[in-house]
C-alpha cells in the first residue's frame, strides 16, 4: 500500500505573517545528540558508586498485607537495603496541587509503596537495593509477604454497585457536594446544567439514546519509568530522572520523604515520552529512601511489565448519551451519563471528559453526570486530553447517527452547531475566539473529502474534538554572550522538541536566528519555577516566558546602546533585530552583544509568567477505512486531520503532534486494551499483546494545519499536542458503519469486536 | 554468581574484549559494561525494537541476544554510525525530516533503516513500512519516519559511489 504520492506536501513557512523565525523549520538543537544515540535519558546516567534498586509487586489484585519478613533478602549477599510504606512519611490526608491535577497525599504514598492494603496487580510493595540488579532482583524474591486475599472488582459498572467488593473502607461518595454516610466505590457524582433538557427533548424531531463502553489503555511511552536518587550526608537529595515535570517531582519526593523543597534537587535527564504518564512519581521517592539507608546512589528502573501494571493507564469508561435535534438540524437537548474508572484512588479525569464531551457544539439545554469510581487497577493518569477521548467517541457516534436520520451532512451538521466566540459550554465557561469551525471547512475544502471514495466494504467517518489547554507558571532566563547567541534555560522538559520551539520566539522577538539561540533544559535549582510539561502548555507558555526574557533583553540593550552613545534612552529602540538610535545610530544584535561585557554589568533577560488566555484548541478529522467483513478487521485507507493550532511555530512539530497524537487515538480505537483474568491480573503486560500501531498498520497521516492566532498569546499560539487523540476513535466508528453497517459501541474496534457485530448484524436479517 | 567468560568481539570497527555472566543479555553489556547508552531497554523481550543494533550486518535486538553469544562477532551500534566529522545522510534525514520526538526510538530505527538500505538501496513506502515495523515509535505516527527513509535512500543514490 502506497499512501504518500497522493499526500500533498505539508505547507511551508509563511502564511503572509510577518515573521523571520516562526513558521520556519529550523533543525532542533538537541538533534544530534538524539540521532547519534549521545542524549542521556534516564536509564543512562552512571554514578560512582552506583548501586540497584528493584521494587517488589503485588501478584494479587486486591489483599490484605499481613506481614512483611524481609529476613532472607537481607541476608543475601550484596544486598544493602529493603524498604517498605513504614520508610516512607505519612503525609496525611492532604491534598496537594501537582500542576495538572491535585492528589492526596496518602494515597499517593499508598500507592508508591503500599501500607496495609494492595490494590491492584502490580501494586508496589517494598523494595531492594543491591550491588547489581541480579542480586536486587534475587533478594525481592525472598521477601515474604503474607497476603489475605479480597476479591477484587476491575469493572467500573461493577464497582458502582452496593453489593461490590469495597476498596476503601473510608471513601465515602461526594454526592453533588454532600458526603455519603455509607462508603462506596464511587468518589464522586458531580452534575453540569444548562437550559432545560425536558423542553428540549421535546422540541427534538430524533432523540437518540446510547450506551457506550471504553478499555482501559496505557501512555505506552517506549522509556520505561527510571530514577536515580542521591540522598547525601548533608540531607541534600539529588534526583535523577525523566519526567514531564521537575519542579513536580521535587514537590512530591519532598513531601513523600520529608525533606525541605530546598533539599531535594530534581535533573531532568531527557525523557522518552510520557503522554501525561510521566508526571506522577513512582520511583523517585523509593530510590531517595534507599540511598538515604545505604549512602550510595541507587538507580531504578521499571520492566515493561512494570510500566503496564504499575504506572497510569487511562480509564475504561461507561458512557450513555442522549441527543435530540430538531427538524431544523438544530440541537435541541443533550443528555449525558458518564462514569469513569479512577484506578486504585479517586481522581480519574471524569472532570475533564465532562466539559469536553458537549463542547464542539453549542446545546441550549444541556446535563452532564459525571462519576469517579475506584476499581482493582493502577491509579489511572493523564493521558493527552484527559477524560476527552472516551468522551468524543460516545458523542460523535450518536451525532453521526442523527446526521445519518435527519439525512444531513456530517460537516454540514458541524457548520450549523458547532461553537464559536461567544457560545457557552454545557458548564458554564464562554468561548473566546476559537477554531473549531475553521477545522471543519478546512477539512470541507480538502482534496480527501471531495474525492469520492469508491470499494466495497469501504466507509468514510468524520468526527470533531475539543481540549482545554492550559496556560500555568513558566520561567525562563537568557545570557547574552558576546559573539551574539543567546544561551537560553527553560523550566519545562523537552518531549517532542519543544526546546526549539520556546528558542524560536526567543530569536523571533530579538530578531536573531533560531540557530543563535542555545537552549537548556534547567534543573530545579538553576531555572525558575516551572509547571509540567502538559496540558499542551509548552510551546504557548514557556514560549511566552522567553518572549519576556527577550523583551527583557531588549529593554537592557537599549540602556546599553544609550549609555554608549550617550544619549537619552528614551530616543533609543529596539527594531528589527538591533538598537537605532539618533541620527541614524544603529547597533546590530550581534554588534551590541560583542560591546556588553566591555561597557558594564552582563545582560541577562528574564521572563516569569502565568498567562491566563491559552485558548482552546479544536480538531476535524476524516479517516477512511476499509473493512474484511470476513474477520472484523479495519484498515485505515487514508486520513485526514484538520486542527486549530493558532499559530505553528515550527511547523514540522506542529505536524508531528498532530500525526502522534491522531495514530494513539487509532491505537486506542482500533487495538489496544488491558485484558483482565477474573483474579484482576493483566494477560497483555507486554508490547507484544498489548499492541500499539506499528508503522505497517497506517497509511500517511495527512494534516490540516489551521491557524486562528490566539488572541492570549504574543504570537498567537495555541497548545495543539492533545486534542489530536480525541476524534479519531469516534471518526473510525463512523466509518465502520459506512463502511459495514454496523454502529460500533465499544472500544477497541479490534476485528474480534467488529467481527461480533457484523456477525449480529447479518444474524438479524 | 556464575563465572564471567572473556567474550572478544568487533564493535564499531574496534576489537573489544568485556566480561560477562552468561545471563547478561548483550543490551545490558553494550550499557553497563561497554557504556554504549546508545541502544535503549523499551521492553527487554524483542518487542519495540528500541535495543536494534548490527550483528555481523543483520539487525538484532540485543535484549535477546546473551553477551556469550558475541564471541567473534561483527557488532556495529548507534554510536558507531556517524563518521568522525559529521552524520550520516540517515541520521542527517531524520533531522531534516523531523523524523523524531522524544528520540528514545530513534537510535533503534536508524540501525534498522540502515540495515534496510544496505538491502535495498531503493525502497517504496511499503517496503519501509514493512521491514520497520518491528520498531516501535509511540510519538511521531511514523510519517515523518517514513518521509525521513525515503529522504535518506534518494540523498544516498544521488551521491557519487565511493571511489
Amino acid at each position: 500500500m502506497s499512501t504518500i504520492d497522493r499526500t500533498p506536501a505539508h505547507a511551508t513557512n509563511g502564511n503572509g505573517k510577518p515573521y523571520k523565525v516562526i513558521g520556519t523549520r529550523p533543525i532542533r538543537h538537541d538533534g544530534v545528540d538524539k540521532v547519534t544515540g549521545r542524549a542521556k535519558y534516564g536509564a543512562d546516567i552512571h554514578l560512582s558508586g552506583l548501586i540497584y534498586g528493584v521494587v517488589l509487586r503485588s501478584p494479587h489484585a486486591h489483599a490484605k498485607i499481613r506481614s512483611i519478613d524481609v529476613s532472607q533478602a537481607l541476608a543475601l549477599p550484596g544486598v544493602r537495603a529493603v524498604v517498605t510504606h513504614k520508610d516512607l512519611r505519612e503525609p496525611g490526608d492532604r491534598i496537594v496541587e501537582l500542576g495538572e491535577g491535585a492528589v492526596n497525599l496518602r494515597h499517593l504514598s499508598n500507592n508508591i509503596l503500599a501500607a496495609d492494603k494492595v490494590l491492584y496487580k502490580g501494586h508496589a510493595v517494598a523494595a531492594v537495593a543491591a550491588d547489581s540488579v541480579h542480586i536486587a532482583e534475587q533478594a525481592a524474591g525472598l521477601i515474604k509477604v503474607d497476603y489475605e486475599t479480597l476479591p477484587a472488582v476491575i469493572d467500573v459498572e461493577a464497582a458502582m454497585k452496593p453489593s461490590a467488593p469495597l476498596l476503601h473502607a473510608d471513601l465515602f461518595t461526594d454526592e453533588l457536594g454532600q458526603k455519603a454516610k455509607a462508603p462506596s466505590n464511587v468518589a464522586k457524582h458531580f452534575r453540569f446544567e444548562k437550559g432545560d433538557i425536558a423542553k428540549g427533548f421535546a422540541q427534538a424531531k430524533v432523540v437518540i439514546e446510547r450506551e457506550f463502553r471504553t478499555a482501559t489503555v496505557h501512555q505506552g511511552y517506549i522509556e520505561p519509568h527510571n530514577a536515580t536518587a542521591m540522598w547525601n550526608a548533608d540531607g541534600y537529595i539529588t534526583v535523577w530522572t525523566s519526567t514531564q515535570g521537575s519542579f513536580t517531582v521535587r514537590q512530591q519526593v519532598a513531601e513523600l520523604v520529608n525533606a525541605p523543597i530546598s533539599h531535594v534537587k530534581v535533573i531532568p535527564m531527557e525523557i522518552g515520552g510520557g503522554f501525561g504518564g510521566k508526571i506522577r512519581v513512582y520511583l523517585e521517592p523509593v530510590a531517595a529512601i534507599l540511598s538515604k539507608r545505604t549512602g550510595k546512589p541507587v538507580k531504578v528502573l521499571m520492566s515493561r511489565a512494570d510500566v503496564f501494571e504499575g504506572t497510569g493507564p487511562t480509564p475504561a469508561s461507561y458512557i450513555r448519551v442522549k441527543l435530540g435535534v430538531g427538524s431544523d438540524g438544530k440541537i435541541t437537548a443533550a443528555e449525558t451519563y458518564m462514569a469513569y474508572e479512577a484506578g486504585a484512588y479517586p481522581g480519574s479525569p471524569i472532570g475533564a471528559g465532562a466539559m469536553c464531551i458537549f463542547a464542539c457544539y453549542d446545546i441550549p439545554n444541556g446535563r452532564i453526570d459525571g462519576y469517579d469510581v475506584v476499581v482493582n487497577k493502577p491509579q489511572t493518569s493523564a493521558y493527552r486530553a484527559p477524560g476527552a477521548t472516551n468522551a468524543a467517541f460516545a458523542l460523535e457516534t450518536v451525532v453521526d447517527e442523527a446526521c445519518e436520520q435527519l439525512k444531513i451532512d456530517p460537516l454540514e451538521f458541524r457548520l450549523k452547531n458547532g461553537v464559536k466566540e461567544g457560545s457557552r459550554r454545557v458548564d458554564g465557561p464562554v468561548f473566546p475566539r476559537i477554531g473549531m469551525m475553521e477545522t471543519v471547512e478546512a477539512v470541507k475544502k480538502s482534496e480527501h473529502w471531495n474525492t469520492p471514495l469508491t470499494g466495497k466494504h469501504r466507509g468514510r467517518g468524520v468526527a470533531s474534538g475539543f481540549w482545554f489547554n492550559c496556560g500555568l507558571k513558566s520561567s525562563a532566563s537568557a545570557t547574552v554572550n558576546p559573539d551574539g547567541t543567546v544561551a537560553l534555560v527553560e523550566g519545562s522538559t523537552d518531549i517532542g522538541g519543544s526546546r526549539t520551539g520556546i528558542a524560536m520566539q526567543l530569536a523571533e522577538t530579538l530578531g536573531i536566528a533560531a540557530t543563535d539561540v542555545v537552549p537548556t533544559v534547567g534543573d530545579t535549582d538553576s531555572v525558575g519555577y516551572t509547571d509540567v510539561t502538559g496540558g499542551s502548555r509548552v510551546t504557548f507558555a514557556t514560549g511566552y516566558a522567553a518572549y519576556e526574557a527577550a523583551r527583557d533583553i531588549q529593554r537592557q540593550m537599549v540602556e546599553r546602546a544609550a549609555r554608549i552613545w550617550e544619549v537619552d534612552a528614551a530616543k533609543v529602540s529596539y527594531e528589527n533585530g538591533g538598537v537605532t538610535g539618533p541620527d541614524g545610530k544603529r547597533f546590530s544584535f550581534k554588534e551590541l552583544a560583542e560591546q556588553i561585557n566591555k561597557t558594564g554589568e552582563p545582560i541577562v533577560g528574564r521572563g516569569t509568567v502565568d498567562p491566563e488566555g491559552c485558548g482552546g484548541a479544536f480538531a476535524t478529522h476524516v479517516v477512511d477505512v476499509e473493512v474484511d467483513p470476513e474477520t472484523g478487521k479495519v484498515d485505515i485507507i487514508r486520513y485526514t486531520a484538520a486542527q486549530d493550532v493558532g499559530t505553528a511555530i515550527h511547523p514540522s512539530y506542529v505536524e508531528g503532534q498532530i500525526q502522534g497524537g491522531t495514530v494513539q487515538g487509532i491505537g486506542w480505537g482500533l487495538n489496544e486494551e488491558y485484558f483482565y483474568d477474573a483474579a484482576g491480573t493483566m494477560r497483555n503486560s507486554t508490547f507484544l499483546d498489548y499492541r500499539i500501531p506499528t508503522c505497517y498498520d497506517l497509511p500517511m497521516i495527512d494534516t490540516l494545519v489551521v491557524e486562528v492566532p490566539n488572541p492570549g498569546h504574543p504570537y498567537g499560539v495555541r497548545g495543539v499536542g492533545e486534542v489530536p487523540i480525541v476524534p479519531p476513535p469516534a471518526a473510525l466508528a463512523n466509518a465502520i458503519y459506512r463502511a459495514v453497517g454496523v454502529r460500533m459501541k465499544q472500544l477497541p474496534m479490534s476485528p474480534p469486536n467488529v467481527l461480533k457485530e457484523i456477525l449480529r448484524k447479518g444474524a438479524s436479517k | 554468581m556464575a563465572k564471567r567468560r572473556v567474550v572478544t568481539t568487533t564493535i564499531n570497527g574496534r576489537q573489544t574484549e568485556f566480561l560477562c555472566e552468561p545471563r547478561q543479555t548483550l543490551l545490558e553489556v553494550l550499557r553497563d559494561t561497554l557504556d554504549l547508552t546508545g541502544a535503549k531497554e523499551g521492553c527487554a523481550n524483542g518487542n519495540c525494537g528500541a535495543c536494534t543494533v548490527l550483528m555481523n550486518g543483520r539487525p538484532v535486538d540485543s535484549c535477546l541476544v546473551l553477551g556469550v553469544e558475541t564471541e567473534g562477532a561483527v557488532l556495529e551500534t548507534i554510536e558507531g554510525v556517524a563518521p568522525v566529522d559529521g552524520l550520516d545522510p540517515i541520521q542527517q534525514a531524520f533531522l531534516e525530516n523531523a523524523a523524531l520526538q522524544c528520540g528514545i526510538c530513534t537510535p533503534g530505527f536508524i540501525m534498522s533503516c540502515k540495515s534496510l538500505l544496505a538491502e535495498n538501496s531503493d525502497p517504496t513506502e511499503n517496503d519501509i513500512r514493512f521491514y520497520l515495523a518491528g520498531n516501535l515509535c509511540r510519538c511521531t505516527g511514523y510519517d515523518k519516519i517514513v518521509r525521513a527513509v525515503l529522504d535518506a535512500a534518494k540523498k544516498r543514490n544521488a551521491e557519487p559511489a565511493p571511489a
